[in-house]
């Protein structure tokens, strides 16, 4: 008799879970999970091609030294942060994330800037190359933020309603943090622009 | 009557805000559906042209597997022929499941210069031959300079001509229905081993069981192990038949895929990350 008492136990405990949103949150976490590594992914692979980059502009364009150094400077802090597992879960070191990268991704645009100034840079074929594979993967970066975003929001969503918010207070699944546009301010102030240079 | 107005009102207003909220999301140009494998929405060419290409592509398609699609448009504002694109690969999903080796050529005629006129969107698949730095040359070097001088098919048909030979430096496998007349030597290889090795098993099994009942040992019970013996008989018996009958099963599905590939055009299902080329002419 006690056998079926737990059974029934086993089997009650299964119905809510499922109703609880249980089965939810796994799929759900694992899916934030698989967008985030492909962010990370995509990132890295920018990192990866900037050395070349840096070479290859510094064949023809010496004397850009400030820029270039920006560059490599960028992509060291960048790679040199440490993505753990909590970096999902904790909203500051997310922010730090970004924040590493956006400056990156500003001293690598520079760098673009520049070099629209050196026409014999701009004919070589490998800084062509290079540049559209950097572009390439600026918008992968892009796409996988963006999948990112939605497939938070759908985890935070089902984070925050009621009542799978019960379930993620018992196992733990707290709100994630998402991607927002780095340089607010910088968007909404008009660019100043200087003719006497 | 009267305090039902205010109630009313508020519907209305909200019915109003739906539809607002509705024109908003419009903004952005709609995907259009997957007729075939040139969609031509800006009427860059004439007909003669357009299927000449559809039929270039599908042969492609019948021979490798990959799928490539053409679509032209006029334009895609507000959004960056980059962002109009992903949302495209999404909806179309070109490209077989798994292999990903799905080819987007996007032509956006009266876009600005900022939005980009020209794209290849390319599965995770096909990257490795079809580079962004590829992609990036097949705009600029193949296709750009024969729109430059208005010659849009001669453009198309180049790009789709360095595409294909690209592709094919891919290592992709082979398409359902090679894979489909490979097949039967090695499921039979499979077969065989299928049938012989419950045999072997039952004949080995049956052995250990006669043996151990001939030996009359002092705490075993004959019994039990005879009923045991027989359960674990039969479900092997049982799975065999199974087995057999899950294999035919596979069999007819594997007909069933020829006879959909005849069909009409569409995605099998790829993925796309957003790697590829914009470019201009």
């Amino acid at each position: 008799m006690k056998k079926y008492f737990a059974w029934l136990a086993i089997a009650a405990s299964v119905l809510t879970l499922s109703s609880c949103g249980y089965n939810d949150f796994q799929a759900k976490d694992e899916a934030t999970k698989a967008a985030w590594g492909e962010v990370v992914n995509q990132y890295q692979r920018r990192a990866d091609l900037i050395p070349n980059l840096v070479n290859t502009v510094k064949g023809y364009a010496a004397h850009e030294k400030d820029t270039l150094e920006a560059v490599t400077k960028a992509r060291a802090a960048a790679t040199s942060f440490q993505i753990t597992p909590e970096v999902l879960t904790n909203p500051e070191a997310f922010n730090k994330f970004q924040q590493v990268q956006g400056q990156l991704s500003s001293a690598l645009s520079r760098l673009m800037a520049v070099s629209e100034n050196y026409p014999q840079l701009k004919a070589d074929t490998g800084f062509r190359d290079l540049q559209s594979q950097l572009e390439g993967t600026e918008n992968r970066i892009t796409v996988a933020r963006q999948r990112y975003i939605v497939s938070v929001q759908e985890y935070n969503v089902l984070a925050r309603s009621f009542p799978t918010n019960i379930t993620a207070k018992i196992f733990s699944y707290p709100v994630k943090p998402s991607f927002t546009v780095e340089n607010e301010k910088a968007i909404s102030t008009a660019p100043a622009v200087n003719f006497g240079k | 009557m009267l305090h039902f107005r205010p109630i009313l009102m508020l519907f209305l207003s909200a019915l109003l805000a739906g539809f607002l909220q509705v024109a908003g999301a419009q903004e952005f140009v709609a995907v259009p559906a997957l007729s075939s494998h040139v969609v031509d929405q800006a009427h860059m060419l004439d007909e003669q042209q357009r299927h000449t290409l559809d039929q270039v592509l599908a042969e492609y398609e019948t021979r490798t597997g990959s799928q490539i699609a053409i679509l032209l448009m006029s334009s895609t504002a507000p959004e960056a022929i980059e962002q109009y694109g992903i949302r495209v690969a999404e909806a179309w999903k070109l490209g077989r499941k798994g292999v990903d080796d799905g080819v987007i050529l996007i032509v956006a005629k009266d876009n600005t210069k900022a939005l980009r006129r020209l794209r290849i969107e390319a599965g995770r698949g096909v990257q490795g031959s079809l580079t962004d730095a590829k992609s990036k040359r097949i705009l600029e070097d193949v296709i750009a300079p024969h729109f430059r001088q208005n010659d849009y098919y001669g453009g198309l048909a180049a790009g789709v001509s360095a595409l294909t030979s690209l592709l094919d430096e891919e290592q992709l496998p082979a398409t359902a229905k090679k894979k489909a007349a490979a097949a039967p030597q090695a499921q039979q290889d499979g077969g065989w081993l299928n049938v012989i090795a419950p045999v072997v098993f039952l004949i080995v099994f049956f052995g250990v069981i006669m043996f151990v009942r001939r030996r009359p040992s002092n705490n075993l019970n004959n019994n039990t192990w005879g009923n045991a013996a027989g359960v674990v008989i039969g479900s092997i018996l049982n799975e065999a038949s199974q087995s057999r009958v899950g294999r035919g099963g596979g069999f007819s599905s594997g007909g069933g895929f020829g006879g959909s590939a005849g069909g009409g055009f569409s995605g099998g299902g790829g993925g796309f990350d957003g790697g590829g080329a914009s470019g201009d002419w």
